[in-house]
């Protein structure tokens, strides 16, 4: 009897699913979205993977945190890195939105047809992670990492992170 | 090298040198959000550039020579950079210029990444499709500067300036764009040349770890 045990597109999803995001680790990669195809070819795994901020000091670890993963399976990693705009902050699934405003960080407002204005930034719609309220301002369109704006909620008095929409 | 080559070369060069120049105002920008922003922006360029000194690398090493993103960015002799004077020039602590700095070479660089967005090579239109995502809240925090500044008389003469420089960040046939969107004549630019005085000492400083390091020291 011929018994093959391998690895499989569903195992490694579900491997790729456990590791958590660098910097934010309240949720997975999968959740983040960066993970665009799996493929298995008997022990070879190609993983397409679409960065996030281009200036991320996290994707390097992000990379070698898959081909850990993937080995560990016993499998043998390719991690192709996709530099075009297939990640979006749309990508985030929507357990991966829930998991970032329990932690505190707003998550990013839906892209629309036009890229964002000033005007819209500075709109009280953007929602706080603490209170609820839309009745927050733009502080700064810049914040501790690439990913990130800052906020102040004038409900509840706190200043929160929201994850910007690229 | 081929024309591909070049032409991401000079975007990694504009991209690292101008992340570095705005690097020069963490810690010393006139508040605290301004240290912050300067700080993400810059980070942002600099991600820009090893993205694009990646695929450079990639078409070096398909001609048969060893090469990545390191070596091109850190490696190269200073008389091979190929960035805009615009991007050379060190203006801490003068916040009216770098500002006029910043709204001019986002609106040039915002012309460049719409054209190579429907570039017939997949690649340079998909790396741009990218960056532009990002470049959006540069723009932004650009025209937010602009709205403060523009009728201060030392922001205006810093803009006078730099005008024949930012002429010099896009191709010949790109310029008569930004003449309009910035509502200025074309003049005379200062053109893509080895680079100057105040790059040679930029570039002291910015190879100096790798230059130092043993070799085979792994980072």
């Amino acid at each position: 009897m011929v018994v093959l045990v391998g690895v499989t597109e569903a195992a490694v999803w579900a491997a790729l699913a456990e590791i958590p995001d660098p910097e934010i680790p309240v949720i997975s990669l999968v959740d983040l979205g960066v993970v665009k195809d799996v493929a298995v070819e008997g022990e070879r795994v190609r993983i397409t993977f679409t960065p996030t901020f281009m200036g991320c000091p996290a994707l390097d670890t992000m990379r070698r945190q898959m081909e850990e993963a993937v080995t560990a399976l016993g499998g043998e990693p390719h991690v192709d890195v996709l530099l075009d705009d297939s990640w979006s902050t749309d990508k985030i699934t929507p357990a991966g939105r829930e998991k970032l405003r329990e932690a505190g960080l707003a998550p990013p407002p839906p892209r629309g047809e036009a890229a964002p204005t000033l005007v819209q930034l500075g709109r009280a719609v953007h929602r706080c992670p603490y209170c609820a309220s839309t009745e927050t301002r733009l502080e700064n369109i810049f914040g501790p990492t690439p990913c990130r704006s800052l906020r102040y909620c004038d409900a509840c008095r706190q200043p929160f992170e929201q994850f910007k929409t690229i | 090298m081929t024309d591909r080559t070049r032409l991401l070369l000079e975007l990694a060069d504009d991209e690292l040198i101008l992340g570095w120049r705005n690097s020069e105002w963490t810690g010393i920008a006139p508040f605290l959000e301004e240290d912050v922003a300067f700080s993400s922006i810059a980070q942002n360029e600099i991600g820009h550039a090893r993205a694009l000194y990646d695929l450079a690398a990639r078409d070096v090493a398909a001609s048969g020579r060893q090469s990545d993103a390191d070596a091109l960015a850190f490696d190269r002799a200073p008389d091979e950079y190929r960035c805009a004077p615009l991007v050379q020039l060190q203006l801490v602590p003068d916040w009216a210029r770098t500002i006029a700095r910043h709204v001019l070479y986002e609106t040039a660089d915002a012309i460049r990444i719409e054209h190579l967005k429907s570039h017939e090579d997949t690649e340079l239109a998909g790396i741009a499709a990218k960056i532009e995502r990002e470049e959006v809240y540069h723009r932004l925090h650009a025209e937010m500067w602009l709205d403060r500044l523009r009728g201060e008389e030392r922001y205006r003469a810093a803009a006078d300036e730099l005008w024949p420089y930012a002429l010099g960040v896009l191709a010949p046939d790109l310029r008569p764009a930004l003449a309009e969107r910035v509502g200025r004549e074309e003049v005379e630019a200062v053109e893509r040349a080895a680079p100057g005085e105040d790059f040679a000492a930029l570039w002291h400083e910015m190879t100096m770890v790798r230059r130092s390091a043993p070799v085979g020291a792994q980072w």
